[in-house]
């Protein structure tokens, strides 16, 4: 038997594996494919404060190992979500998380506190990194001083576990981290999508409505990897790695890097049971390195 | 309707010209009801430059020999690589997506299709024969060259063609068909291009015949978790995977 319990803080994962907001939609999309109570945590749609239609179409193109997006945040809203989705997910056996979008502060700060409210909520993701929102998003996520002003307004109205997702599209991503550590996040998660285009040389039109988008996939694994290596290094807080993770192989990788929890995102498209085989394909790693505890393993990159 | 992941085994490929070509895949259990437009997801593992899944329309279905037939048209790296695939090959397929067309009984239906927009209307077709229907098909292509397959048509009724070039059948766009202003229909059906859809769309509406359309947009699951291939319709954006890709020309913004 091998232990892979892990703890972000006071929340304790039954394993690592989580799945990554916007690849899973509330969980329901994968009923028929997984078992979801095999998951450390799902991180369902981007929940705003109110109903978005997101981008036009087309709002996706394939690209070398990996994909662009540019879905512009399309939910109900924070009502719907608490009304109509939420009793249907709240006795999912993992741990449900919402991942909270905004583009103003007081938007981020009364979705927050809605969710507050539900019981079978254990914490939220932050998202102060989404690429493709005119207004914010993103923008918060990319200096130190707006990353720091959402996450203290939002520390003040949830008082569950906060995970803030960051953005990779910085020149310094383990400053903006322990900038949110010091506002009282609880974990942070990493990496976002990287901002990217993609123009069809025929028609010289862009393949996104929006021109760019956000890429994900194998593409950006190595940013990824990097990223949460220097961020695991520069904060105490836990990381939770994400970024192009398609198999169990990828996924300790990220924890040798530093990263206690792991999100699985693109791969999630292409093979719907992909976060459970990568349960299993941890467990079997760790027999095969006669490794009986997964924290065992966190940051345990050999340097020498 | 459960969807669900499985591999399947190429049986047969069969070439029809240089461009279309039709892949038997059988499973190795029984197949679950298909409806008609509903479309698998099927996984290109013998190219590495092609990350995601294919959408690929359901051209018939085998229920005795658990094979589901796919109608595919060579267009970028993914279906020229489906091309390449030996018999025995196994092929990852996430099915039966997305919604079906209506049923209606006893009625006179057309079917208009274009390019490898044809690829569900012969098993719907087939259903609609089924329930009693009178079916009319029209093919457009391009010329004769592109009339393939036609015979699978004929034991579920009338298969009409129309080429751009007059080589066979009638000269013109399949929705300027003589049989169009000759008879009347009750439903109409199609898929293929664009422009081809949205002329059959202004006819069935001006002849007060109700209308489906089988949209194409591209996706990277096909369930409904990436929300990327939504169509602006009256009531918002709608997922082309999970509540299309079948829709009545009454709910979109034609």
């Amino acid at each position: 038997m091998v232990n892979l319990e892990v703890k972000l803080k006071d929340l304790v994962l039954k394993n690592p594996v989580m799945t990554a907001s916007g690849t899973f939609g509330f969980g329901e999309e994968f009923a028929d494919f997984i078992d979801l109570s095999d998951l450390g945590g799902i991180i369902v749609k981007g929940t705003t404060r109110h109903h978005r239609e997101g981008n036009p179409y087309p709002r996706m193109a394939e690209t070398p190992s990996g994909m662009l997006n540019a879905v512009g945040l399309q939910n109900k809203g924070v009502e719907n979500f608490c009304q109509d989705i939420y009793p249907r997910i709240k006795d999912y056996q993992t741990n449900v998380m919402v991942n909270v979008s905004g583009s103003v502060i007081e938007d981020y700060v009364e979705t927050a506190a809605m969710i507050n409210e539900l019981e079978h909520i254990p914490g939220i993701e932050l998202n102060i990194s989404c690429p493709n929102v005119k207004e914010g998003g993103m923008a918060f996520g990319t200096s130190c001083a707006s990353a720091q002003e959402v996450v203290r307004a939002v520390r003040q109205v949830y008082k569950k576990h906060l995970m803030v997702k960051l953005s990779p599209n910085v020149t310094d991503i383990a400053s903006i981290a322990k900038a949110v550590e010091s506002e009282g996040a609880d974990s942070v998660s990493l990496i976002n999508t990287l901002l990217g285009m993609a123009i069809d040389a025929e028609t010289r039109k862009p393949l996104l409505s929006t021109v760019t988008g956000g890429l994900s996939g194998p593409a950006v694994k190595p940013v990824a990897l990097r990223m949460v290596w220097q961020v695991a290094q520069a904060v105490n807080i836990p990381v939770v790695g994400l970024g192009g993770i398609m198999n169990a192989k990828d996924a300790i990788e990220f924890i040798l890097a530093g990263a206690t929890a792991l999100q699985i995102g693109t791969a999630n498209f292409i093979d719907p049971q992909v976060s459970v085989k990568i349960v299993e394909g941890i467990k079997d790693y760790m027999i095969r390195h006669q490794v009986s505890d997964i924290n065992d393993l966190i940051g345990a990159i050999d340097l020498k | 309707m459960k969807k669900l992941i499985q591999d399947f085994e190429l049986v047969k490929y069969e070439e029809l010209n240089c461009e279309h070509f039709v892949l038997d895949i059988k499973a190795n259990e029984a197949l679950p009801e298909i409806l008609p437009g509903q479309f698998v997801n099927v996984r290109v593992d013998n190219n590495n430059s092609v990350f995601l899944r294919r959408p690929l329309s359901i051209h018939n279905v085998d229920y005795d020999r658990n094979v589901i037939q796919l109608f595919v048209k060579r267009i970028g790296e993914g279906t020229k690589s489906l091309g390449e695939l030996k018999i025995g090959d196994k092929l990852s397929v996430v099915y039966p997506l997305g919604n079906s067309f209506s049923i209606p009984k006893n009625a006179k239906t057309l079917l208009i299709g274009g390019g490898c927009g044809v690829a569900p209307l012969l098993y719907l077709s087939r259903y609609l024969h089924e329930a009693g229907n009178e079916v009319t098909t029209i093919l457009g292509v391009r010329s004769s060259y592109d009339a393939v397959g036609l015979k699978a048509y004929e034991p579920y009724g009338r298969i009409l063609v129309t080429t751009e070039d007059g080589s066979q059948g009638e000269k013109g766009y399949p929705t300027q068909h003589s049989v169009l202003e000759n008879e009347s229909f009750d439903y109409s059906f199609t898929c293929g291009p664009e422009p081809m859809m949205k002329a059959v769309a202004a006819y069935s509406e001006s002849k007060g015949v109700s209308c489906e359309v089988s949209l194409e947009n591209t996706m990277a699951c096909g369930f409904g978790a990436c929300l990327c291939c939504v169509t602006d319709t009256k009531k918002g954006n709608k997922c082309v995977c999970t509540e299309g890709p079948v829709f009545n020309i009454k709910d979109l913004k034609w």
